[in-house]
């Protein structure tokens, strides 16, 4: 097979995407290992449950602003969903974009309920009835299917990517697998984070945990394999070197902070926040490398 | 004057008869009142425009072929002693299968009467998703408006029954416009002529369906398409080609990611509950 040859011009999607992968990518993660810890978690495990929701909320809610200052023509954000050429809705199966925006709509309601519920389950009482109704076989309902819009939330930024003709995006379809198991890896690492900020999270949980967030890590190591492997058959790897080198040492320093931290000695006596933030700092990298270095 | 019929048009380029005068991008510039952008110093041979973008809606590529051996010509050809200055007036292919109208998600990038791809200004939303998608680096994010631009095949002119700008200028008709079967048919007889006269790399481009299901403004090459900055037929493919590869990957990461948390929280779980019954 020969080498792939791109002569595309760069969309320049910067800082704003940036964001948006890294909070989109975190609420989705969040919102899916809150569902785990209430549906296979122990009753110990229900307040970080309540924390994961309560996060994927708030970590989605500036994700529309992102996107809409990103646009060029801001006010007409609204044109994603309806058609202003044809009338009735703008859907477009075939484009990531087109379904990522009906995709994120979808997941803040499901974001947003799961949120009403956790604060009422923390005390704020109006929204007791809504509480009331996910603790039932309906609130798993509703958390299953929310876990597949955030899991869409979280991949479908790594196909739109690849469903372009840029150099590396178009190269490494798996890209969509990546951001979901960095996703996954990093909100692991901000519920562990917020999990130790508080003291009425059991300590089990937190074990639980850094045991998920390993696995996460696993999953997310072999998906960048491959997805590095894709990108050499292509010839095009050579855009993620150099310069970009930094932002790797950046994603595999926070790849190995949950392994260092309970197998090395010297890493123990480091602050328990380290190893999460470097998680996060290497979610938030490895979006930037993959944004970037296509586009320079 | 009437519009032209509602049937496919296009351009034939002829790049064997190309001067590179640069009058295609005057008149383009003209007729779309597009202010160009600010002027530079490439040192790419006669080239100060650089590509296609917002502001460029068609730019003469030079493109200068002289064999590095010392001046020494090691294989003459037929043509100059295997040295030659290639010139293309690049635009938008307006593809039969276009990327951009592909992937746009608010329907802005629509298919004319004519068979043009048009971006639709009252409509673009500015999201560049276009600009990722399109393989000839041909669509421009214009700052002023927030919107993509790129050629309109002159959509105002020809709903008026005038012939695009830049065909009407250009001197040597190397632009040909007018419809696309006549425009196939003159290309077949120049290709012949051309391969009759020893040009053995002159070369259809967008002719037939091989890229991107043809293309409505289509080249005649005198050389590979790699050398005027065009993938080949088989680099020519569309941007949704990774959909079902790059959705199954995330399918199977997202089943794969639920069996990980599964397993970290059911086997801790499992542990508390023989620990309790010990």
């Amino acid at each position: 097979m020969p080498p792939a040859e791109h002569f595309a011009a760069p969309p320049n999607w910067e800082w704003w995407i940036l964001a948006y992968f890294f909070f989109g990518g975190i609420s989705g993660g969040s919102y899916a290992i809150g569902t785990l810890l209430r549906l296979v978690g122990t009753p110990a495990d229900q307040r970080a449950a309540r924390i994961a929701f309560i996060a994927s909320f708030v970590a989605l809610l500036p994700c529309p602003l992102f996107l809409i200052a990103d646009l060029g023509q801001p006010l007409r954000f609204i044109n994603m969903l309806l058609d202003a050429s044809g009338g009735g809705l703008s859907f477009k199966p075939w484009s990531p974009m087109s379904l990522g925006s009906w995709a994120l709509l979808g997941f803040g309601l499901f974001s947003f309920v799961s949120f009403l519920g956790a604060v009422a389950d923390g005390g704020w009482h109006a929204a007791d009835p809504i509480a009331r109704i996910l603790r039932g076989t309906i609130g798993a309902v509703w958390n299953v299917i929310g876990t597949g819009l955030g899991f869409f939330v979280c991949g479908y930024t790594g196909v739109l990517l690849a469903v372009s003709n840029q150099p590396v995006w178009s190269d490494g379809w798996p890209l969509g697998g990546v951001f979901l198991a960095s996703s996954l890896t990093g909100a692991a690492a901000l519920l562990l984070l917020l999990a130790r900020s508080r003291r009425d999270v059991d300590a089990g949980t937190s074990v639980r945990l850094e045991l998920a967030d390993r696995n996460f890590v696993v999953l997310e190591v072999v998906l960048i394999a491959v997805f590095l492997v894709t990108v050499a058959v292509a010839g095009t790897i050579g855009k993620m070197s150099g310069v970009w080198l930094l932002l790797w040492l950046v994603v595999i320093l926070g790849l190995a902070a949950p392994f260092a931290f309970t197998r090395v000695d010297a890493a123990r006596r480091w602050a328990p926040v380290t190893a999460p933030i470097l998680a996060l700092l290497s979610v938030l990298a490895l979006r930037a490398l993959v944004i970037f270095s296509a586009q320079t | 004057m009437a519009a032209f019929q509602e049937r496919p048009v296009g351009f034939f380029t002829d790049t064997s008869i190309c001067i590179g005068c640069k009058a295609c991008e005057v008149a383009c510039k003209e007729w779309n009142q597009l202010e160009g952008n600010k002027p530079e110093l490439l040192l790419d041979s006669f080239d100060n425009t650089g590509q296609l973008d917002a502001q460029n809606w068609r730019h003469v590529q030079f493109i200068e072929q002289i064999p590095d051996n010392n001046g020494v010509v090691m294989n003459p050809t037929p043509i100059a002693g295997g040295q030659a200055w290639l010139m293309m007036s690049d635009v938008c292919k307006h593809c039969q299968n276009a990327s951009c109208l592909e992937v746009c998600p608010t329907n802005a990038i629509v298919r004319t009467e004519y068979d043009s791809v048009f971006i639709q200004q009252d409509v673009c939303n500015g999201c560049r998703d276009c600009i990722s998608a399109c393989p000839y680096g041909v669509i421009g994010f214009n700052e002023k408006t927030g919107t993509a631009h790129k050629c309109t095949l002159c959509y105002d002119r020809l709903q008026n029954g005038l012939q695009p700008a830049c065909a009407k200028a250009c001197p040597t008709e190397s632009i040909k416009f007018g419809y696309l079967d006549d425009l196939q048919a003159a290309a077949d007889k120049r290709l012949a002529a051309l391969q009759t006269a020893g040009y053995k790399k002159a070369q259809l481009y967008g002719r037939d369906a091989k890229v991107y299901g043809g293309l409505n403004a289509f080249f005649l090459l005198m050389d590979e398409p790699e050398v005027y900055k065009l993938p080949s037929a088989q680099n020519a493919t569309l941007p949704s080609r990774n959909n079902l590869a790059g959705y199954a990957g995330g399918f199977v990461t997202a089943v794969v990611g639920l069996v990980a948390g599964v397993l970290a929280f059911r086997s801790q779980r499992m542990n508390e509950k023989t620990d309790a019954t010990r």
